[in-house]
């Protein structure tokens, strides 16, 4: 029989199956350092790309259908250097930050407005919250029926989702402030505004600053989608545009790009959050 | 907070109905003007009559059940393997922090863009919408699942050993009833944006579904019946989330 242990949180439990994961801790060279798992990752993909490029090099997978990688990462080049990526990459991001900007410049004074006055807080917060979680997409044809093919239409898709993940991270931030911390300033007597300056604003500003964060990834990426439904504007419209000309190693890297954009951007966010308000 | 109270609630009620109801009639007065927006804005009285005669129109009711099946192949092809794969990402360490950033990249990234390469891999049939609905599907749910499978405490699963749970009781007495809420979840956001997925897909390429429906009336300029389907559309798909909120709910109850 199994000598019995005390349960300390560091020793896993015996005989699970493998899958499950509790297995002993076996120190391999797979867990020796930190950046293992990102260098098995890497491998992974280029185990992946190496496999891909083999299917499509012997015919086994059509050429129209996938690009080689090595024919994808020379595509990039080429949409850099030919086709105007880095200007479609900049009519992207502009229209993301104009649109942003207009989401946080509604959507912050919007968000204290409601905690202001509690009692629109209480009517308007269901409305928020479902809008947040409701595919607000959908209603491109809308939009694109009452601004056209224009950055209007794309801008106005980023503002509408990032304006309500905005206002409501906003609304929520103010109303978590512990009343503790309130009654303090106000026994100190403190003006609304130094209320707000002292008080309100550095306790809400970690949801706040999540509200601004989410809102941006919001905002990109429905603004990309958006480009590529209506063949408009930056990285959205060259996807399709590569598709439309049968460029299929270009509609590749236009995708691949699309996903490097969309990945930086959230680690961007994140590592920009932890820098501001250290864990 | 303390929980509003029943007079804060009424007027809650109260200034939501007023809102609606001032914001109807500035559509119903801009639409009738046609003062802002021209004819892109009808008014809301005739978007309501198209709304009516969409429902009562059995070519809907095709279009309908051609996204519904889409949506629902789409989701059972994106929602397994999630399941699958996220489970193995939050019980393998190494597995889960290599796949991790490349789940985390691909599940912001618009899935729509991924739209051109399932039309050339399946054609522009429904099998493309099915594609792009379980890319979608696929991402919320291994995320939700990777992270319920890493918040089991371990002493759960030590009390289950020491009880001599077989494998098969502990699938269902520990593993199950941890799991049940973050998958449930998961499903949830995975219907979600596979509904989206779906839609978008039909309303760039397709020839038959509610995406589609809405395309053609844009293209024929009967702005009246578009915003009355994209309104429907939001609506059922609202509708679907708030259904799948409920059974998250019951979850958690659960628990």
């Amino acid at each position: 029989m199994r000598a019995l242990r005390a349960p300390t949180p560091l020793s896993p439990p015996p005989r699970l199956p493998a899958f499950f994961g509790y297995g002993r801790p076996v120190r391999t060279l797979l867990h020796a350092h930190r950046s293992a798992p990102a260098l098995w990752g890497l491998a992974a993909l280029a185990l992946l790309a190496a496999a891909l490029e083999a299917l499509v090099r012997l015919g086994l997978v059509p050429k129209l259908v996938v690009a080689a990688p090595t024919e994808t990462a020379a595509a990039i080049w080429r949409l850099a250097a030919e086709e105007g990526l880095l200007r479609a990459l900049g009519a992207t991001l502009l229209t993301a930050v104009a649109a942003v900007a207009a989401a946080a410049a509604a959507g912050l004074p919007a968000g204290y407005w409601l905690y202001k006055h509690p009692r629109f807080g209480l009517a308007y917060r269901n409305w928020l919250g479902a809008l947040f979680a409701a595919p607000l997409v959908l209603v491109y044809p809308v939009v694109l029926v009452l601004f056209g093919r224009t950055y209007a239409s794309t801008g106005f898709m980023g503002f509408v989702v990032g304006f309500v993940a905005i206002a409501l991270y906003t609304r929520e931030g103010f109303a978590a402030v512990s009343p503790t911390l309130v009654r303090v300033g106000r026994a100190f007597n403190l003006t609304p505004r130094q209320e707000f300056w002292k008080i309100l604003l550095p306790a809400g500003a970690p949801m706040i600053f999540t509200g601004l964060r989410l809102g941006t990834i919001y905002a990109l990426v429905n603004i990309i989608g958006v480009e590529y439904l209506i063949n408009f504007g930056g990285l959205g419209f060259l996807v399709s545009e590569t598709y439309d000309k049968f460029d299929t190693p270009g509609m590749y890297g236009a995708i691949v790009f699309v996903i490097l954009v969309s990945g930086g951007m959230l680690w961007l966010l994140k590592r920009l959050q932890t820098w501001l308000r250290p864990a | 907070m303390a929980a509003p109270g029943v007079s804060a609630r009424r007027d809650a009620a109260l200034i939501r109905a007023l809102t609606l109801s001032v914001l109807v009639a500035l559509w119903e007065a801009l639409g009738q003007t046609r003062l802002v927006f021209g004819e892109a804005l009808p008014p809301a009285s005739a978007v309501a009559a198209a709304g009516a005669r969409e429902i009562a129109s059995l070519s809907f009711y095709r279009h309908l059940a051609v996204t519904l099946g889409e949506v629902a192949g789409g989701f059972l092809l994106g929602a397994l393997p999630g399941v699958a794969f996220g489970l193995a990402m939050g019980s393998r360490r190494v597995l889960g922090a290599a796949a991790d950033p490349y789940v985390a990249a691909l599940a912001t990234t618009p899935k729509i863009v991924f739209l051109p390469i399932v039309m050339l891999a399946v054609g522009i049939g429904p099998g493309s919408k099915v594609a792009l609905g379980a890319i979608s599907a696929f991402f919320p749910v291994a995320i939700a699942a990777a992270s319920g499978m890493r918040a089991i405490p371990p002493v759960f699963v030590r009390v289950g050993r020491a009880f001599n749970l077989r494998g098969g009781q502990m699938v269902r007495m520990i593993y199950l009833p941890a799991l049940a809420l973050p998958i449930v979840t998961g499903l949830r956001l995975g219907l979600g944006v596979c509904i989206v997925g779906v839609l978008l897909g039909e309303l760039k390429l397709a020839s038959a579904g509610l995406g589609f429906l809405a395309r053609d009336y844009y293209d024929q300029y009967d702005f009246a019946s578009l915003y009355a389907v994209v309104a429907i559309v939001f609506a059922l798909a609202s509708l679907a989330n708030g259904t799948m909120s409920r059974l998250a709910r019951r979850a958690e109850a659960h628990r």
